[in-house]
């Protein structure tokens, strides 16, 4: 994974400083609140309900043991014990106090760790494929190029006051498991007719209370490109992006009114007056920073493991999460590993200290010291030997880290909701919960296949309600929490918004509903259907009449 | 009004000359009664396209930030600067913060009306930039590319 040379260091360290500097004028009452909130929010800490948020980022998801045992170490030390991974592959700490906030940025930093850019209207914390170097259908690693974006996005003069917030997320498989289609800027990297790999540029997808499905503007752009023509497309936001309305302020909106053609066109005129600059990187850079995503020395192994095979013979409960969590490996006799934050009835991607601090050494011990984090709240260990899988799930079984549900009912994307937000509507983990507990049969569980629960405590949509097979949106009326439920929506490659059934509903109701749903779609699905396929061949209306018949 | 203005790396108090002011609209409508002018103020949503006809002649730029969260007027500055090569002053004009300083020399910038006194420590904080920009401040890359051709 990438290290740090000095430059990275140097600017890393020199932005702690700052804030420090920045939160002791605060402190000393030389800020005022209102002074400091612009300043705050440029690294990341936000005001909640009860307490200051500090939001760190881990770029694109990949996390060394190191990095991982700070992280717990931060929990430990300066917050209740816990953490929260978030849709965005970043960690939040719920309790920090101010004037520990430039500590803890200090330990960040000892660990090559910042919270640069994780809130703001600027470029966020670039996502991608958390199985990016692992997976068997990727044509080369994505981070490569999140990392090319991560340095040229980090303090870029010119786009730190965009008119909204800006999220890149970056895939190179056909299989979409960074949701690229509902992101400001989706890149798709694969191949053309000569075998050349470029990116498919997409842009203006989103969620929120204006959901859209990205455009794309560029079918394939050479890799060398990527820096100068996403600093068009940038440019072209920031001049002509609206600014009166907060609601109508990101690129989606400016996209869809333009439409996606003349959009396009504003963008290549641009890029081809700036394309000549040197925004792009010469290729030595590139294969500085492309050095550091090598593959780990994989042994030479074969393709299956008889220590294994003898394992899952007579272990039911390790075969059900061989099942269920892990995932082909590119190399023979390996495998990737999900860790799933989802046991029945918990806190949709919280981690203990010591659940944190388990997973670094686990890591270390059996995965190359690598860690990821996915858009869907779980953790991954990306290489780890057929041979070592049956001690990987003791182990992680031992922390309550094996619940084999991975895609599966109970493995629910929950934004934080009322319980911490100061912008929800509603609560959204408890519905999580609940649901959850409902379906802790896991043999039902594992009948019911694939399905996307996802879960907004408010229309801002940070669960991304739009795009879950299943959504849920909270909304308040008169002071009562309702629930309202969307149907067929995706965020992978089949992306699709949801539509709404019916009206909003309380909160044991919509568990019930979700029941109705899935009951409905065991009697009439057909041999290998998934719930999305089903509901796509069969429409809402049946859906939407089973769901309230009975009501 | 205090004027900071940006050379050799610092920033320092600067004599407000008087300046004859013009607005790009006005300018545009009728150049002759403006013959005299000496700045010209350009609005942020203004397009740029065809702007550099009107350059030529003045000896400040005035952009706006009508508060600190609009920054338009980072991409119109550079466009200037990197486009249209504009060698004259670029004034920043409206909600102007120390924090944001850095980023304004980056973009072109080298005038400032700025109320709150010293800001030189805000251009001090940061010894690199990952990014190439209207400053011709050395990138990173092209730093790393030096330092390894010399190994």
């Amino acid at each position: 994974m990438y290290r740090y040379d000095e430059f990275d260091a140097t600017i890393v360290a020199e932005r702690v400083s700052q804030f420090r500097g920045q939160v002791e004028r605060r402190l000393a009452g030389e800020l005022t609140e209102d002074q400091f909130k612009p300043l705050r929010l440029m690294n990341g800490l936000y005001l909640q309900l009860h307490a200051y948020m500090l939001r760190v980022a881990i770029p694109y998801g990949t996390l060394s043991s190191k990095q991982m045992r700070m992280l717990s170490a931060i929990a430990r030390k300066y917050d209740k014990g816990y953490g929260h991974f978030t849709t965005r592959q970043n960690i939040q700490f719920n309790w920090p106090a101010l004037v520990d906030v430039p500590d803890i940025l200090d330990d960040l930093a000892s660990v090559e760790m910042h919270a640069i850019q994780t809130s703001g209207n600027c470029i966020r914390n670039v996502t991608s494929d958390q199985y990016a170097g692992a997976a068997a259908d990727e044509i080369e690693d994505p981070r490569i190029w999140c990392e090319v974006i991560r340095q040229w996005s980090t303090f870029h003069p010119e786009f730190s006051f965009l008119p909204r917030k800006f999220k890149i997320a970056v895939t190179a498989s056909d299989t979409d498991r960074a949701a690229v289609k509902v992101h400001d800027i989706g890149l798709r990297l694969h191949k053309n007719d000569a075998g050349e790999a470029g990116f498919e540029v997409i842009v203006g997808g989103g969620l929120g209370r204006t959901p859209y499905v990205g455009h794309t503007i560029r079918e394939f752009l050479p890799k060398k490109y990527l820096l100068s023509y996403l600093e068009a497309i940038l440019r072209v936001y920031n001049l002509e992006g609206r600014r009166d309305n907060l609601y109508k302020a990101r690129i989606k909106i400016l996209v869809n009114s333009e439409g996606a053609t003349t959009f396009a066109d504003m963008v290549e005129a641009e890029w081809a007056a700036i394309k000549k600059n040197e925004i792009d990187l010469p290729a030595e850079e590139i294969d500085r920073i492309r050095d550091y995503f090598a593959p780990p020395a994989f042994d030479k192994l074969p393709e299956t493991s008889a220590a294994l095979e003898e394992r899952r013979n007579s272990d039911k409960d390790f075969a059900r999460w061989l099942r269920t969590n892990t995932h082909e490996h590119k190399t023979p006799g390996y495998a990737i590993v999900n860790i799933s934050l989802k046991p029945i009835g918990g806190i949709p991607g919280d981690a203990s200290d010591v659940q944190m601090a388990a997973v670094a050494d686990i890591a270390e011990q059996y995965s190359h010291d690598e860690i990821r984090v996915t858009h869907e709240q779980n953790l991954v260990l990306p290489h780890v030997k057929r041979d070592d899988l049956y001690a990987v799930w003791k182990a992680l079984d031992a922390q309550a880290l094996a619940t084999p549900n991975i895609g599966l009912v109970s493995d629910i994307i929950a934004c934080p909701g009322l319980d911490y937000c100061s912008l929800a509507n509603t609560r959204s983990i408890p519905i999580a919960q609940r649901i959850s507990e409902r379906f802790a049969d896991l043999n039902e569980e594992e009948d019911i296949g694939e399905l996307k629960i996802k879960i907004s405590g408010c229309i801002n949509a940070c669960g991304h309600h739009h795009v879950g097979h299943i959504g849920i949106l909270g909304v308040d009326k008169k002071g009562e929490e309702f629930y309202q439920i969307t149907l067929g929506g995706s965020g992978a490659e089949d992306a699709s918004l949801g539509e709404i059934v019916g009206r909003g509903l309380s909160s044991g109701d919509a568990v019930d509903a979700v029941e109705k749903l899935i009951g409905f779609y065991r009697q009439r699905r057909q041999s290998g259907e998934r719930f999305l396929d089903t509901y796509r061949r069969l429409g809402a209306e049946p859906f939407k009449e089973a769901l309230y018949e009975a009501a | 009004m205090k004027l900071l203005k940006f050379s050799g790396n610092l920033l320092a108090p600067a004599l407000e000359e008087p300046l004859s002011e013009v607005m790009l609209d006005d300018w545009r409508a009728n150049r002759q009664a403006h013959a005299g002018a000496t700045a010209l103020a350009i609005p942020n949503d203004a397009s740029l396209g065809d702007i550099v006809e009107d350059l030529s002649g003045f000896s400040t730029v005035i952009l706006t930030f009508p508060t600190f969260k609009d920054g338009r007027a980072y991409s119109q500055a550079r466009i200037i600067r990197e486009r249209f090569f504009y060698t004259g002053e670029i004034r920043a004009r409206g909600d102007v913060l120390r924090d944001q300083i850095l980023f304004m020399t980056r973009c072109g910038f080298d005038a400032f009306e700025f109320e709150s006194g010293d800001a030189n420590d805000a251009l001090g904080e940061f010894s690199f930039a990952y990014q190439a920009s209207a400053d011709r401040v050395e990138p990173v890359w092209r730093q790393r590319l030096s330092r390894a051709a010399a190994a």
